[in-house]
């Protein structure tokens, strides 16, 4: 762990200043950030904690909508009543993921600007180009059982490990940035990016820019949504494939689908194309198994992930029939 | 003394839950001392070559580093490979830690930073710059399969396989049914909860007492007096508490060393904690191939046995589990042969891990018993009672107990096994197909000479003392147990010390057989007491006792009485008052009865039945319910002993379905260094389990007729799950572990 400067932010512009200076990084709930700095993962130099910004609430929105403040814990989230009620789906994607312990701790920002699980990106030892760039992606050739299938690149093939993340993008959420250059609204799908040539970029942020707010729509699939998750033990383990399927049926019509995959790439993975197979249909196996190839058609495997493919198809049209059945948690 | 007021075979708690659960407990990385300076490890990121340069210039400047070592600068020490060797070290050379600039495997420490703080440690650390010349490696078993050979002679004391018997090979050609198949398991790290860590504390009288985590203080001690040059009046080894150690603190490992070395070079109290990460850097169960081969007439008999091992070990110690023999105690089989070849990989040496050996090959040789009973169209169960082995034909003994078909009698029962459909697939529930499994298990039961000393007190208090341990294993209360009963005493008047050098001498706590050698040794030791203490009532004038007869007196509650007239008896105190004693201590050492014992097989038994949910579009198990019915002789405390067959059926559950350290071959490192990416099971994938024990009268094994309880829970349990998941799915996964994506 190198030495930093730490510095407790008094307000949001001054929290963004000083973490725009190069090598700054934000604090919050220090999950992640904290196992990384150990592990010489990341290097901040300037700590800025924010944790005693005032962004904790959970607030109504005019017009029907919930805004979670940028410093709600994970637990506050998944357990508020109006989240539960009217967003199942996410609460569901919550409490999915990591342990009580850590859910207690980690925040909805923090939670949006976790690093991937990668092996290689995790130890100093091994060439990974998004701790260094351009010193390689061994995980290519190497141990990628966990790694992604769509939109991976030459560079890099890490997954994004939220699963709250997977049913923020299903809902179409939109986060809220404040910044040395001003204020501005990114939809979920442009927060996280493909690793490209560049992966040791993970978002759209800019320097010093702070996550004050996730904005839910005041459409929450809450009849009919699920959270799938497939994983290799039941509690505490990351996605091999998960799945937030959202639909919304009117006289036994589905009038909007969302398809939402995590554990298959380096963003949360939003498919349009895969939804607009089931617009105007009924639900059923045919209409989901013609949604869940879309899904999959572009997809590649590096060896070990081969089976996410098949895993993933499979996890859509149980996701989609668990959906349309009311939903249930997984 | 009354059956009721019994200790052993009383349900108790463990005496030293209190105080692990309140921070009482000190662990070694818990001891402090004034002025200690920490140590951090800095491990090579290359698996083999040698380190080209290190650069401490930045982190030496670093304010409160006190010394960078190398294998530059580290002191003269000794050289021999017989200064580094352990109680369980295997025929080779050691690991020797800053020896020289080569490099052996990744992970291996090549320098280690001292500083006045930890933070500083570690900081500092990340700023030594190590350039090493890599050279290329090889530590993938697979790839090199070709060169497995044969262990050469000396085996570090393992048992060679059996020799083979009868025909094998021309039974197994001419067998009715036959299969014949590989099953491949990976490398598995131990991950105790507590890493390991040493503290190395200067005393007053400048004797240095070192507080280790370890298996056997005295193993410890005695690696720390030939490699330092030594003896027993400068140096002492603690380690009153272990928090879970699974076979890793068998051997002294390297962060003993690297503390004992800066103490000694810094004259001032050092500790060295190892990092989650570096947990993995150090001895582990090996990955194995075996193939075991069956033949069979068509109603089941078994006719020949194959069990062949293809193990990996490190290039410069040779280490040999018992992998193959396991079919001799289950099994009746006159045609029979065994092997165990050896690759030698970049790795670190392996070391033992809970039921070495036997958890590997007990395994296959179960899935290959399930294998055939299918191909066969006979009851897995039915089949394994028709070759059921009424001797050991690997040593052609009779066993001095084996209550295994109870075991599966009682544990059917339990389970509902002569509900069981014969063919797979045959049970759902929803999107999910039910299967059930099972499987036999067998380990040794063994005792080691170990020695023990019983302090008697005026007011009744006991002290009982052995240089053993207790890594949750029980041993503090269970060993208490045995003294109280030995002299009537309540549990509370007795206290157990463990743990350290200077106690009575014991053997490495392994291999279940702590209880059956220490526990000897302190009935012996609080027997010899206890016939002092009446012969003191007996002999003294006044005494209520006066001429009684020895046998005639009883023992509890703290009081002497006579058995015929309770009415006449006195306290402990009064009779030690009266025969003149303040204190009566004995020291007993007990060693097993060889000529007897080597007349028979010793072992425990257990048979394990599993449930299994398996998705059958996302191929994700549940283990729904386990039963393991063991027969492990005489149980002292069926509390404790549940907690070990719990924890060994937890085991069970990673070791099938979620345990594998992950080689990158490339890199020849494990990757998956963590607890988030190194699976075991949580509470969410452990659901029912019943524990039932048979108990066994046994004399032979020692003198408390209790066999060892710490292995045993887990052999069996991933082959009965393996074997369930094939009734549910048809499948048959040859490997461990079983994934989702095995059963796509």
């Amino acid at each position: 762990m190198n030495r930093f400067a730490y510095h407790r932010a008094a307000d949001r512009r001054e929290a963004s200043a000083a973490a725009a200076e190069p090598g700054a990084a934000f604090i919050a709930g220090g999950t992640n950030l904290v196992d990384l700095m150990k592990e010489n993962v990341a290097r901040p130099s300037r700590l800025v904690d924010i944790t005693r910004l005032p962004l904790r609430g959970v607030e109504e929105l005019d017009g029907g909508g919930l805004r979670l403040g940028a410093l709600a814990t994970n637990a506050a989230v998944a357990a508020d009543p109006r989240v539960v009620a009217r967003y199942p789906l996410l609460a569901r994607a919550i409490l999915s993921g990591a342990s009580p312990q850590l859910r207690n701790m980690a925040t909805t920002g923090g939670n949006l600007l976790q690093r991937t699980r990668c092996y290689y990106f995790y130890d100093t030892a091994a060439p990974c180009n998004k701790r260094e760039p351009g010193s390689g992606c061994p995980a290519k050739d190497g141990l990628n059982r966990i790694h992604a299938i769509l939109g991976a690149s030459e560079h890099c093939i890490a997954t994004h490990p939220s699963d709250m993340c997977v049913a923020l993008a299903a809902l179409d959420a939109v986060v809220r940035v404040e910044g040395p250059g001003g204020d501005r609204a990114i939809a979920f799908g442009d927060l996280h990016r493909l690793p490209g040539d560049e992966p040791q970029r993970d978002t759209t942020l800019r320097a010093g820019e702070l996550i004050v707010a996730v904005d839910l729509p005041p459409e929450g699939f809450a009849r009919h949504s699920a959270y799938l998750k497939v994983r290799d033990r039941a509690s505490y383990a990351f996605a091999l494939v998960s799945v937030a399927a959202a639909l919304a049926i009117e006289g036994g019509t589905v009038r909007e689908a969302r398809i939402a995959l995590g554990g298959v790439a380096h963003k949360p993975w939003r498919d349009r194309e895969a939804e607009a197979k089931l617009a105007g249909r009924a639900p059923g196996l045919d209409a989901f198994r013609e949604a869940a190839e879309a899904v999959v058609r572009g997809a590649k495997g590096y060896r070990y992930n081969d089976f996410k493919i098949e895993l993933a198809r499979r996890a859509v049209v149980r996701a989609l029939a668990m959906a349309a059945a009311g939903g249930v948690a997984s | 003394m009354s059956g009721a007021k019994a200790q052993v075979g009383r349900a108790t708690s463990r005496v030293d839950g209190r105080a692990k659960v309140t921070g009482a407990a000190k662990y070694a990385a818990d001891v402090g001392a004034p002025g200690l300076l920490y140590g951090w490890v800095i491990s090579s990121a290359v698996a083999r070559g040698r380190v080209a340069s290190i650069d401490a210039t930045e982190a030496l400047a670093v304010a409160g580093v006190v010394q960078v070592f190398t294998h530059q600068n580290r002191p003269h020490l000794a050289w021999f490979d017989r200064s580094y060797r352990d109680d369980d070290s295997p025929a080779g050379s050691p690991f020797r830690p800053l020896y020289d600039d080569r490099v052996h495997s990744s992970g291996q420490p090549v320098a280690l930073v001292v500083a006045d703080t930890l933070e500083a440690a570690r900081y500092a650390a990340s700023l030594v710059r190590v350039a090493y010349e890599a050279e290329p490696h090889s530590t993938d078993l697979r790839a090199a399969r070709g060169e497995a050979r044969p262990p050469s002679k000396l085996t570090g004391g393992r048992e060679p396989p059996p020799e083979p018997r009868g025909d094998p090979d021309g039974a197994l050609a001419r067998a009715a049914v036959r299969v014949d198949a590989e099953y491949h398991a990976p490398a598995e790290h131990h991950n105790p909860l507590e890493p390991h860590a040493t503290t190395a504390v200067w005393e007053d009288d400048g004797t240095l007492t070192v507080y280790d985590k370890t298996q056997g203080v005295l193993n410890s001690l005695g690696y720390i007096k030939k490699v330092f040059g030594l003896d027993d009046a400068q140096v002492r080894v603690r380690s009153p508490f272990v928090g879970g150690a699974f076979g890793s603190g068998l051997r002294p490992q390297y962060q003993l060393f690297l503390a004992v070395m800066a103490a000694r070079e810094l004259g001032r109290p050092v500790r060295v904690a190892l990092t989650r990460q570096q947990m993995f850097t150090f001895g582990h169960r090996p990955e194995t191939l075996q193939r075991v081969a069956l033949g069979a007439r068509a109603d089941g008999t078994l006719e020949a046995l194959a069990h062949e091992a293809t193990a990996a070990t490190s290039r410069s110690e040779e280490y040999v589990e018992s992998v193959v023999p396991w079919s001799g105690v289950l099994y009746q089989c006159d045609n029979a042969k065994f092997s165990h070849d050896l690759v030698k990989l970049d790795l670190f040496t392996p070391l033992d891990m809970r039921a070495p050996g036997a958890a590997w090959g007990v395994y296959a040789l179960e899935c290959a018993i399930d294998e055939l009973a299918h191909a066969c169209g006979v009851d897995p169960l039915a089949l394994r009672l028709k070759n059921y082995a009424e001797r050991d034909q690997n040593k052609d003994l009779p066993f001095s107990s084996k209550e295994l078909r109870a075991c599966y009698r009682l544990g059917a029962e339990a389970f509902g096994w002569s509900k069981r459909p014969t063919a797979p697939r045959s049970m759902r529930e929803g999107e999910r197909l039910v299967g059930w499994g099972v499987a036999t298990g067998a380990w040794e039961a063994q005792q080691m000479p170990a020695s023990a000393r019983a302090a008697l007190s005026a007011d009744g208090a006991l002290i009982v003392s052995s240089a053993t341990a207790d890594f949750g294993t029980g041993t503090y209360t269970v060993m208490a147990q045995i003294a109280a009963d030995e002299l009537g005493l309540p549990l509370e008047h007795v206290t157990f010390k463990l743990g350290d050098s200077s106690l009575p001498q014991a053997p490495l706590s392994g291999g279940s057989w702590t209880v059956s050698s220490v526990g000897s040794a302190v009935k012996a030791a609080c027997a010899k007491v206890r016939d002092r203490l009446v012969r003191l009532a007996r002999l003294a004038k006044g005494s209520p006792l006066e001429g009684a007869r020895g046998e005639d007196v009883v023992l509890a509650e703290g009081r002497l009485c006579l058995s015929s007239d309770p009415s006449r008896s006195l306290s402990i105190g009064e009779a030690m008052r009266l025969g003149g004693e303040l204190r009566l201590e004995e020291t007993v050492i007990s060693a097993p009865d060889l000529p007897r014992q080597s007349r028979y097989s010793r072992s425990t038994h257990s048979a394990v039945f599993a449930e299994v949910k398996v998705d059958e579009d996302l191929g994700t198990i549940e283990v729904a319910r386990v039963v393991s019915a063991v027969a492990a002789g005489r149980v002292i405390n069926p509390k404790t002993a549940r907690s070990q067959i719990l924890g060994g059926v937890v085991w069970g559950i990673g070791m099938v379905l979620e345990e594998e350290s992950l080689l990158d071959h490339n890199l020849g490192r494990f990757m998956n260094h963590n607890l988030a990416e190194y699976h075991v099971p949580v509470n969410a994938d452990v659901h029912k389990i019943d524990v039932l024990f048979v108990e066994e009268s046994d004399d032979v094994v020692n003198p408390l007729g209790a066999k060892g309880l710490g292995e045993i829970g887990l052999v069996g349990v991933a082959a009965a799950v393996a074997n369930a998941v094939f009734h549910a799915t048809g499948r048959r996964v040859r490997k461990l572990p079983i994934t989702l994506d095995d059963l796509l």
